[in-house]
């Protein structure tokens, strides 16, 4: 500061205003630039599945044989192409986002809040819940991912995003669980949640009120690359047949469909997967905006 | 550390059972494993009934995995449910495979990763470093199985444009595939295709890690000191920061495997190899619970095996860890 702008200072007085932790978080999120743009295109790509049947040119499977086997055009906005039965692939993609998105934030949000209360509890109590937890988590460790995903939706799903959303949220949720875990375990030592206890305060407030708003942080990041994770694991099920099945659209089924017309008509498979791409590229480039905006000490670029 | 070790893998034994047991209670108690026999047409009921006698699909659940534990160790697995095959010999078929494929994926994908890795470190924020970091990021956010699609467009395009097969799109080895040298040569014709998908996955993440642990040990204070003893810069980053970065990786790639496994499964089943995961895959058309019980039981063991490995390796690499 100038000594000018020091004469301006004791003329008029120094404004204070108290910043709250989120302001800064805030402030720090809007200066990554790749994060802001992922984000607005994600709110872009979310809003075009959001209003699927207002947006899509054409309906999910509106046969149109005259228009069969269409490359990518501007003409009659088949900007994705159409396949041997004329359907528009930018439509089929469209309602394939909707579905795709709505089963990653539902496998997001049904896994962190089962695996944040998990972890709190081992975290807070210790003991056996803790040990429980612990040796579950080894067991899920012990088995391939993606092998135990395809065997539950073989022998118990069917092909509803409803039921493959609750099979992967049973996956993915161990590992929200081990960082809530070991936040707690260090938070409990603190001397903020002795003075809560020595006020009187129930174990469930000083979880709830004391303890948790200090992980809120990592929890989020957690989040949203869990929502990229259920993207792209999501996409692999449905393309082997083994998760998400017509009448509901979704993009890896629409890739396998694409896949089994033909490599001639190349964009049936190019598109959808692009897609796929861009949303899970976007979600983890805004993930790393939040660690950094929430946690600037630990500017790491992910491992 | 024998103790160690031993204490492991008892630990090990138990986590196996325990996941064995939900397992196969998971896929007994859900679907009916006779549906596909049902619908097949001209079966008779003795038939039916010899399947549900072999495999005692009328007993209560524990029993039936009592009498699946008794198959899996006294008689390799056993068969499959309607008892036309074997497991085991099927299954070290598709295992000696994969094998090949994983082996090489992985070792071209680290050295491939521990280039890119130091050298984005040690020109960080350079164009490399962040070419590098642009298309890992792209590799984490790209499907394996989209990937390997679009490689096979790739290939069939170039053959539409200018009549040349650059690379076959499927199966192992050709019909004609001779002997001797000849037959290496051509499975490795088929082989690159999917060694490229597999290592891309691969490749993305152990370089930002290898960037990060090399970019941790080059701030540390013994890499100063060697600096400002006057070692030459090749020998400080060589000697002195590279070998110590290298440590965290052993942890990371022998904890991928089961990460590389799903990327297995999906990159045989499109470019339709013999493998692990092709044989898995099929297993789950089929319906079949017991070649899937027996694939997740050999995977989970070797899980196991490699996470120990991992911790005996970094143990003898790196003496400040102690056992205990």
């Amino acid at each position: 500061m100038g000594s000018l702008d020091l004469a301006l200072v004791y003329e008029t007085g120094v404004d204070v205003k108290a910043r709250s932790q989120w302001a800064y978080v805030r402030m720090r999120f809007f200066r990554h630039r790749l994060a802001v743009a992922s984000l607005v295109v994600l709110l872009v790509i979310g809003l075009v599945g959001l209003f699927a049947p207002q947006v899509a040119p054409y309906g999910y499977d509106d046969i149109r044989l005259e228009d069969a086997t269409r490359s990518p055009t501007l003409e009659g906005w088949h900007l994705f192409g159409t396949d041997q039965l004329g359907r528009d692939y930018l439509s089929r993609v469209v309602f394939g986002i909707r579905t795709s998105l709505w089963v990653a934030v539902f496998v997001a949000l049904v896994s962190t809040a089962l695996g944040t209360t998990v972890g709190a509890l081992a975290g807070y109590y210790g003991g056996r819940v803790d040990n429980l937890l612990m040796r579950f988590t080894d067991l899920i460790l012990t088995l391939p991912g993606l092998a135990v995903l395809l065997t539950a939706s073989v022998f118990f799903g069917s092909g509803d995003p409803l039921k493959i959303g609750v099979i992967l949220a049973l996956l993915f949720w161990t590992a929200v669980a081990r960082i809530v875990r070991g936040l707690f375990l260090s938070l409990r030592e603190k001397e903020f949640v002795e003075a809560a206890k020595a006020a009187g305060a129930s174990d469930l407030r000083i979880i709830v009120r004391h303890m948790l708003p200090n992980c809120v942080g990592p929890i989020i990041v957690n989040t949203t690359l869990v929502v990229a994770a259920a993207i792209l694991v999501e996409a692999a099920l449905s393309f082997l047949g083994f998760g998400i099945q017509p009448p509901n659209a979704a993009l890896g089924k629409l890739i396998s469909e694409g896949q089994s017309e033909g490599f001639e008509l190349w964009w049936l498979v190019t598109f959808p997967g692009l897609v796929i791409v861009v949303i899970a590229l976007c979600i983890n480039f805004v993930g790393d905006g939040l660690r950094d905006a929430f946690d600037p000490t630990q500017r790491r670029v992910r491992a | 550390m024998l103790s160690y070790v031993v204490r492991r893998l008892l630990y090990s034994v138990v986590v196996l059972v325990a996941a064995s047991f939900l397992v196969f209670t998971f896929v007994s108690v859900s679907g009916d494993p006779l549906a596909q026999l049902r619908i097949t047409p001209n079966v008779s009921e003795q038939s039916k009934q010899n399947v549900i006698d072999r495999k005692h699909l009328d007993e209560p659940i524990p029993v039936r995995y009592w009498y699946w534990v008794k198959d899996a160790v006294m008689n390799q697995f056993g068969t499959t449910l309607l008892g036309d095959r074997p497991i085991l010999p099927d299954l070290w078929r598709v295992m000696k495979n994969t094998l090949q494929l994983v082996l090489v994926a992985e070792l071209l994908a680290v050295l491939i990763a521990v280039g890119i890795g130091v050298y984005s470190a040690l020109r960080q924020y350079s164009v490399f470093d962040y070419a590098a970091t642009t298309v890992s990021f792209l590799g984490l956010a790209t499907p394996l199985f989209w990937l390997a699609l679009m490689l096979q467009v790739l290939v069939v395009q170039i053959y539409e444009q200018t009549g040349h097969r650059i690379f076959p799109i499927a199966s192992l080895n050709s019909v004609d595939a001779g002997s001797g040298i000849h037959f290496v040569l051509d499975r490795a014709h088929h082989l690159v295709l999917p060694v490229v998908v597999l290592m891309v996955a691969s490749v993305a993440s152990y370089s930002r890690y290898m960037r990060a642990s090399m970019l941790e040990v080059i701030n540390s204070d013994y890499v100063r000191t060697a600096r400002a003893k006057g070692l030459p810069e090749r020998r400080v980053t060589m000697k002195h920061a590279f070998r110590n970065a290298l440590l965290p990786l052993v942890t990371l790639v022998a904890l991928n495997f089961g990460t590389l496994l799903g990327g297995v499964i999906v990159t045989e089943t499109v470019f339709s190899l013999d493998g692990m995961g092709l044989y898995f895959y099929n297993a789950l058309l089929a319906n079949d619970p017991y070649p899937v019980m027996a694939w997740l039981m050999v995977t989970a063991t070797m899980i196991i095996v490699f996470n120990l490995i991992a911790d005996i390796a970094y143990g003898y690499l790196d003496p400040r860890v102690r056992y205990d």
